[in-house]
């Protein structure tokens, strides 16, 4: 089994309001030069067979993502 | 024929939207979301309002995998009608029957209050009767309303007027598949069908849904 985790972003262009949220709230906070806050996620799978990351892949493709506003990655976790 | 309204786990709104059936003298069936087929003699087909699987992942992401929704596919290839409410266009975004994508709101908060709505695109059964600048006044009550998707490209049906803004793309409260028969939008007309309810707006659609 391998450890696989997919973070998942939302994609340059796309209202992100959590990102804005965070971004503001910062500001608040006295954080100053912060800016272009993206809120994502991460999705964290025990995957087997061969080759689980091209599984990890096509589970993204047909459900983890939408990729008409959302970029990912794979990758295994050592 | 019949109007076919689809409920998975976790759809809430598909009892008023059988009741809007009724309301404009048509024929409800309700439809598990893990049926395979269609009824036979379905006219058209409602994806009701709601939180299917509790909005997890993203809304309407698992309900568009769900079995029926290949049997809603076939529906729309044979010429069906359509019409996906609220949670219904989210599943039919993410099923991509429709363009774009629902993000949350800008206001990052739930949402519900009555909206109105103009008709900015009557090239469609579910429009055609109301024409280009129609208005309606339907409420609006979601989290995740915020349509994303190419205006340039896709059709926009309808559109939010004045400050109804969920920091949808071009105001975009409503859009169509490229053949105008799949309609999606987030305003929830079947609670705008009875005038205790304060608007009977809503009825033209299920007028068409009827009819078809």
């Amino acid at each position: 089994m391998t450890r696989v985790v997919v973070t998942v972003m939302p994609k340059a262009g796309v209202l992100d309001p959590q990102g804005q949220t965070v971004e503001g709230a910062l500001g608040r906070l006295g954080f100053g030069g912060v800016s272009d806050v993206r809120v994502g996620k991460r999705i964290e799978l025990e995957v087997g067979g061969d080759d689980p990351l091209a599984a990890v892949h096509e589970m993204c493709e047909r459900l983890l993502v939408n990729a008409l506003i959302e970029d990912y990655d794979v990758r295994a976790e050592s | 024929m019949s109007v076919a309204v689809l409920r998975f786990p976790g759809s809430l709104d598909h009892e008023s939207a059988q009741r809007a059936v009724e309301s404009v003298g048509g024929i409800a069936t309700s439809v598990w979301h893990a049926d395979a087929e269609l009824p036979a003699g379905v006219g058209a087909v409602v994806v009701p309002g709601g939180f299917s699987y509790g909005d997890h992942l993203r809304p309407g992401a698992v309900a568009s995998r769900a079995p029926i929704m290949g049997a809603v596919r076939r529906h729309v290839d044979r010429g069906g009608l359509v019409l996906g409410i609220c949670n219904g266009f989210q599943v039919l975004c993410e099923a991509g029957l429709l363009p774009g994508a629902l993000r949350p709101n800008a206001t990052l908060t739930f949402v519900c209050r009555q909206a109105s709505v103009e008709v900015a695109d009557d090239g469609s059964p579910w429009t055609a009767p109301l024409g280009v600048g129609a208005r309606l006044s339907i409420p609006i009550k979601n989290n995740q309303g915020a349509w994303f998707g190419h205006p340039e490209i896709d059709r926009v049906a309808l559109r939010y007027v004045g400050d109804d803004r969920l920091g949808s793309v071009t105001a975009a409260a409503g859009v169509l598949d490229e053949s105008g028969r799949v309609l999606g939008l987030m305003p929830h007309p079947e609670e705008a069908c009875d005038p205790l309810l304060g608007s009977t707006d809503g009825q033209s659609l299920f007028g068409v849904a009827a009819a078809a």
